[in-house]
């Protein structure tokens, strides 16, 4: 009878940090090369970025002080982050978009909570929320604060506020269009595809100017847009044909046995689409819905072109005051941080819900 | 619906006119023609074509018609190289019939620079071409940069892999313009000023006013030097074709390495013997202020390409590993088990298959870059979106202008989507 | 110590079982013998800190038909995937033909070509037609020129029964019909020994016959041939020598005959029972 011969652990040098090294790093010797002109290359670009950022930076709020050091001084950013965030919004009344913020991570935090999920109020809670926050940011009228126009947002808030409306009014555009785009209607077929083709073909930039110089002279003259609305009807535009391509994948991933048996149920169009279709097709699209949003998050850097001043264009607002004039290389280092973070922090959420959500249509 | 519709479309356009009429703005597009009158401060040279053009498109054409007649003859049905003499009145008729018109009639293709006393249609197509060029310069810096990194990420070196994964994680979670303002404002604006200019001995002059370079000034020789070394590039694919032919029919590649290099160096050499020196070098000179003469390239342009390639080279390089990870396993160890060594295995088995999971995404992006190349209007270049950023608010002509960006970029984009169905339609897999 | 590695005169043996064994069939002498065409010694691997492959020791003769078995996990794949180095080892060596497997890329494409491999997934390259798929091996590796190597295609394809789609693609063609495809370009090589990694798994029941028939002619020809199968019947009726693997090891190595009549482990038994009787 055999006898099992029991289990050895393989030799040293291919296992554990030395037989790692020996395989990542070392072996064959080209490979060593490859690693020493690495780390002389990462080493060549860290340092002076190190030395600038942390070794010779000051976090003084004085700028005389900051003057002698050669490296950062972050006691700009100390001073001015609130700037960053709300842009020229009134120093004293900055609460407010902080209250709303809270409020919508509150509400966020809320929907988390699993037991909670599908819960009625929790529904007409998120229905309000944009009312509420709208109305906290702004004022006036019969909340009984100070007005702040549109004109006073920037920074982040401004780049925020853009890009979540956008996508929020952007959703029912894309799923008409979509649902155009896929249909066999003789007139909308050919609208949706022209709409989607011609607003993919063109730089975002051009539909902003579009949207700032055209549009008005479209609308009766006595209807005024303000800059930051129009911003938002450019970008909604813009993004309503990038998400309805992505929609329109989705509708065509679902299997032709879904169609086929909501049609034998004898279901309309209308019902089919909303009770069938859609929710399925639009749970497959949500992990690049996600990646869209980034790019919405991204191109909102945009409209500082067309004169609003968002998180970017707060660098050259903050860094023209003469207390702390042409420190640009701090600026962008925040700002990058900032868009950095929120970009890389969703395309890790859309990778999370790619591996969670399954492929529908199986 | 319709009616709400068309009733949404009356009254847009009621509007539009009511509008226009209480701004004093006419409609049109006569004001093409009056006079721009502001500076660009980069100027492309436009080739514009006047009659003798028409010859050389006659003859491009009778000479394609020509060569395709002649390979159908020689070499029926498809497939099966064409014989030595074929192939030699083929390219005769194709390439060097047209060349020939062209010199013939060089005069006839006149150069157009913009100047302040040209007209808002010059200024326009003078930002266009500028657009072509950074885009041109973009797509392939891209392209190759990408390849880079892409490689890199593939690479069984650790450290470097993990480089290049964050060199991607970095650019594409930026956004394109934050990028465009480091490159201008920090880094080239960081740059010494002209008196402390980065000088490596005259061939490479760097400063905040931008990069200078020596320029090429053609002299007598150049036509005939040029000539040489088209002579030439088409004799090394004669020499390579051959060689692939003998190695197909008898197993042993044909001499390739010593008639390519003697043609290579030869022929341009016995033209610059014959011509005398073709080129001569204009170097940068300090003049003033300012460098001279030499090829300057501006701060504006440089931060434009640098920044439109690093971003868009973040994309490209994802694509391209994931087109060649896309190749399965067993592909790889298919084509390992018949012996090929890796450079063959890469040739012959991966990259034919990646290339068409690589090739529709990385149009897109050239597309991408097209499109991104409008953001020089956020740092100053003279692009298409620019200059007509310039005349829109000179002339108030928004519906003409936003309409002529519009037309424009969907030409280019529906150029490249036809380009890239042609292809994908010719490569498509043969499946059940 | 183990004692395979002193006792190189077994054919096959697992460790300690060897020295105790009376039974090992016609053992072929040291590694020298010139008959011996395939030689592993003391082979070892591990995935990470999983030991795969424990203390192999075999010898194939030329002509020899080696049927490998055992339950999915035991190492079988894994085996004979080293021999053309798809898979690294850690410890022994490994000998094809006189040329032993080292890191060296030439000894390791040296025993490449002369070891051909037909692939549980077929793995025909699917952007080239069929008859290009034949032609690679000749054309890019052995340096024949085109005209002979389509020839020598051909006359492969049309023994496969695949002569009149050489200007198909692979994914015109059925699985059986690519797994056979898959052998002619693995024969084209003109290898002198062939191995099988599972080729009929993949395949619908009714093609696993086209395939088998194609294996069974091409063992009548003499040629070296190693397989992982569990194809029972092909086996009894092909192998000279019947391997069982179970756990990274080699359990039972036997002739044919006395494998299917009178296995000796129970592990073995259990084995041949649930595949014959289910």
């Amino acid at each position: 009878m055999a006898v099992d011969i029991p289990d050895r652990l393989p030799p040293a040098t291919s296992v554990g940090v030395l037989g790692w090294v020996r395989r990542n790093l070392l072996c064959p010797w080209y490979n060593a090369l490859l690693s020493a002109a690495t780390a002389f290359l990462i080493a060549k670009a860290a340092a002076p970025f190190w030395n600038w950022a942390v070794t010779n930076a000051t976090i003084t709020l004085d700028p005389a002080v900051a003057k002698r050091h050669t490296g950062a001084a972050w006691g700009f950013i100390r001073e001015m982050w609130p700037v960053f965030m709300t842009g020229i919004y009134p120093a004293e009344e900055r609460w407010r978009p902080l209250l709303a913020l809270c409020a919508v991570l509150a509400v966020a935090g809320l929907t988390c909570v699993r037991r909670l999920r599908g819960a009625g109020w929790l529904r007409a809670l998120w229905l309000t929320t944009p009312v509420l926050v709208f109305a906290c940011i702004r004022g006036g009228g019969i909340t009984g604060l100070p007005e702040v126009g549109t004109h006073y947002w920037g920074g982040l808030m401004l780049t925020l506020l853009l890009s979540v409306v956008a996508m929020v009014a952007a959703f029912p555009v894309s799923v008409l269009l979509a649902l155009g785009r896929t249909s066999d209607m003789p007139v909308a077929r050919p609208f949706c595809v022209a709409y989607i083709e011609l607003v993919r073909g063109v730089p975002l930039i051009t539909i902003l100017f579009m949207a700032s110089v055209v549009l008005p002279l479209f609308l009766p003259s006595d209807l005024d847009l303000d800059k930051v609305l129009r911003a938002m009807a450019g970008i909604t535009m813009f993004f309503s044909a990038y998400l309805a391509e992505n929609i329109r994948g989705g509708l065509q991933g679902l299997s032709r046995g879904q169609y086929e048996a909501a049609d034998a149920l004898g279901m309309g169009y209308w019902t089919k689409m909303r009770v069938v279709i859609l929710p399925q097709a639009l749970r497959i699209v949500i992990p690049p819905m996600v990646n869209n949003f980034i790019g919405i998050l991204k191109d909102t850097s945009l409209v500082g072109i067309v004169g609003l001043v968002d998180l970017l264009q707060v660098a050259f607002a903050t860094t023209s005051n003469p207390k702390w004039f042409g420190r640009l290389a701090e600026a962008y280092t925040f700002i990058a941080f900032w868009y950095w973070v929120l970009c890389y922090g969703l395309s890790g959420c859309s990778r999370y819900l790619e591996r969670r959500i399954p492929s529908a249509g199986k | 619906m319709l009616g709400g519709f068309l009733w949404l479309a009356a009254s847009m356009y009621r509007n539009t006119l009511e509008n226009l009429r209480t701004r004093g703005i006419g409609s049109g597009f006569g004001f093409l023609r009056s006079e721009a009158g502001f500076r660009i401060g980069e100027v492309t040279g436009l080739p514009l074509p006047q009659g003798g053009f028409l010859y050389f498109l006659l003859s491009l054409a009778a000479g394609l018609l020509l060569s395709r007649l002649v390979a159908r003859r020689l070499a029926p049905g498809r497939g099966g190289p064409l014989p030595g003499k074929g192939l030699a009145a083929c390219l005769a008729l194709s390439v060097g019939l047209p060349l020939l018109v062209l010199y013939a009639f060089r005069h006839s293709v006149e150069i157009v620079r913009y100047s302040e006393s040209s007209s808002y249609l010059v200024a326009l197509a003078t930002g266009l071409a500028n657009t072509f060029k950074v885009a041109a310069l973009g797509c392939a810096g891209s392209t190759v940069l990408g390849l880079l990194v892409a490689l890199g990420r593939l690479s069984p070196n650790w450290l470097l892999g993990t480089l290049c994964r964050w060199y991607v994680e970095l650019n594409r979670n930026l956004p394109v313009l934050l990028q465009l303002f480091f490159w201008y404002f920090i880094v080239l604006r960081g740059l010494p000023g002209v008196a402390q200019s980065i000088d490596l001995g005259g061939w490479l002059v760097l400063n905040n006013r931008g990069l200078f370079l020596p320029a090429l000034v053609p002299r007598e020789g150049a036509w005939l030097f040029c000539g040489a070394v088209a002579a030439a590039l088409c004799g090394v694919w004669v020499v390579l074709r051959r060689s692939r032919r003998m190695w197909e029919e008898t197993g042993r590649p044909g001499r390739r390495a010593l008639p390519g290099a003697l043609l290579l160096l030869g022929l341009p050499a016995l033209a610059w013997l014959a011509g005398g020196t073709p080129f001569s070098l204009d170097f940068p000179v300090l003049q003033g202020f300012n460098y001279k003469g030499g090829t300057g390239l501006t701060p504006e342009f440089t931060a434009l390409v640098v920044g439109l390639t690093v971003y868009i080279s973040a994309f490209n390089a994802e694509i391209i590993r994931a087109g060649i990870e896309s190749v399965s396993r067993g592909q790889r160890e298919a084509a390992r088990a018949l012996a090929m060594n890796e450079r063959q295995v890469m040739r012959v088995v991966i990259l034919p298959q990646a290339m068409r999971v690589i090739v529709p995404p990385l149009t897109s992006e050239y597309l991408a870059v097209v499109k991104n190349s409008s953001l020089a209007v956020g740092i100053g270049y003279p692009d298409f979106v620019s200059v007509g950023g310039t005349i829109l608010n000179q002339s108030g002509q928004a519906v003409e202008i936003v309409g002529i960006w519009m037309g424009v970029f969907l030409c280019i984009s529906l150029c490249i989507s036809f380009c890239m169905n042609v292809y994908n339609a010719r490569i498509a897999l043969v499946e059940r | 110590m183990h004692a395979s590695e002193n006792a190189p005169s077994a054919a096959a043996t697992t460790g300690s079982t060897a020295s105790s064994d009376t039974s090992v069939p016609s053992a072929p002498s040291a590694a020298g013998d010139r008959d011996v065409i395939i030689d592993i010694r003391g082979l070892n691997k591990w995935y990470g800190q999983f030991h795969v492959l424990k203390d192999i020791t075999l010898q194939v003769r030329r002509r020899e038909k080696v049927v490998v078995c055992g339950p999915s996990g035991s190492g079988k794949s894994t085996l004979i995937r080293t021999i053309n180095r798809l898979e690294e080892h850690q410890e022994g060596t490994i000998t094809v033909d006189g040329t032993q497997l080292t890191d060296d890329i030439r000894h390791i494409e040296r025993i490449r070509r002369e070891v051909g491999m037909v692939f549980q997934q077929f793995n025909l390259f699917p952007h080239m037609t069929i008859l290009e798929n034949v032609v690679a091996g000749p054309v890019h590796v052995r340096g024949m020129p085109r005209g002979q190597a389509e020839e020598l295609a051909r006359a492969y394809l049309s023994r496969v029964g695949i002569g009149e789609q050489a200007a198909k693609f692979p994914g015109q063609l059925s699985g059986g019909q690519q797994q056979r495809v898959a052998i002619a370009r693995a024969l084209a090589m003109q290898p002198k020994v062939m191995l099988f990694d599972e080729p009929t798994s993949a395949l619908d029941p009714e093609m696993i016959k086209e395939v088998l028939d194609v294996m069974r002619e091409l063992a009548e020809q003499g040629m070296t041939m190693i397989c992982v199968t569990h194809e029972m019947g092909f086996a009894r009726e092909v192998a000279d020598t019947m391997i069982f693997m179970d756990k990274g090891q080699i359990v039972e190595y036997a002739p044919a005959q006395e494998f299917f009549t009178a296995p000796r482990e129970e592990r073995c038994r259990a084995f041949l029972d649930q595949i014959l009787n289910h």
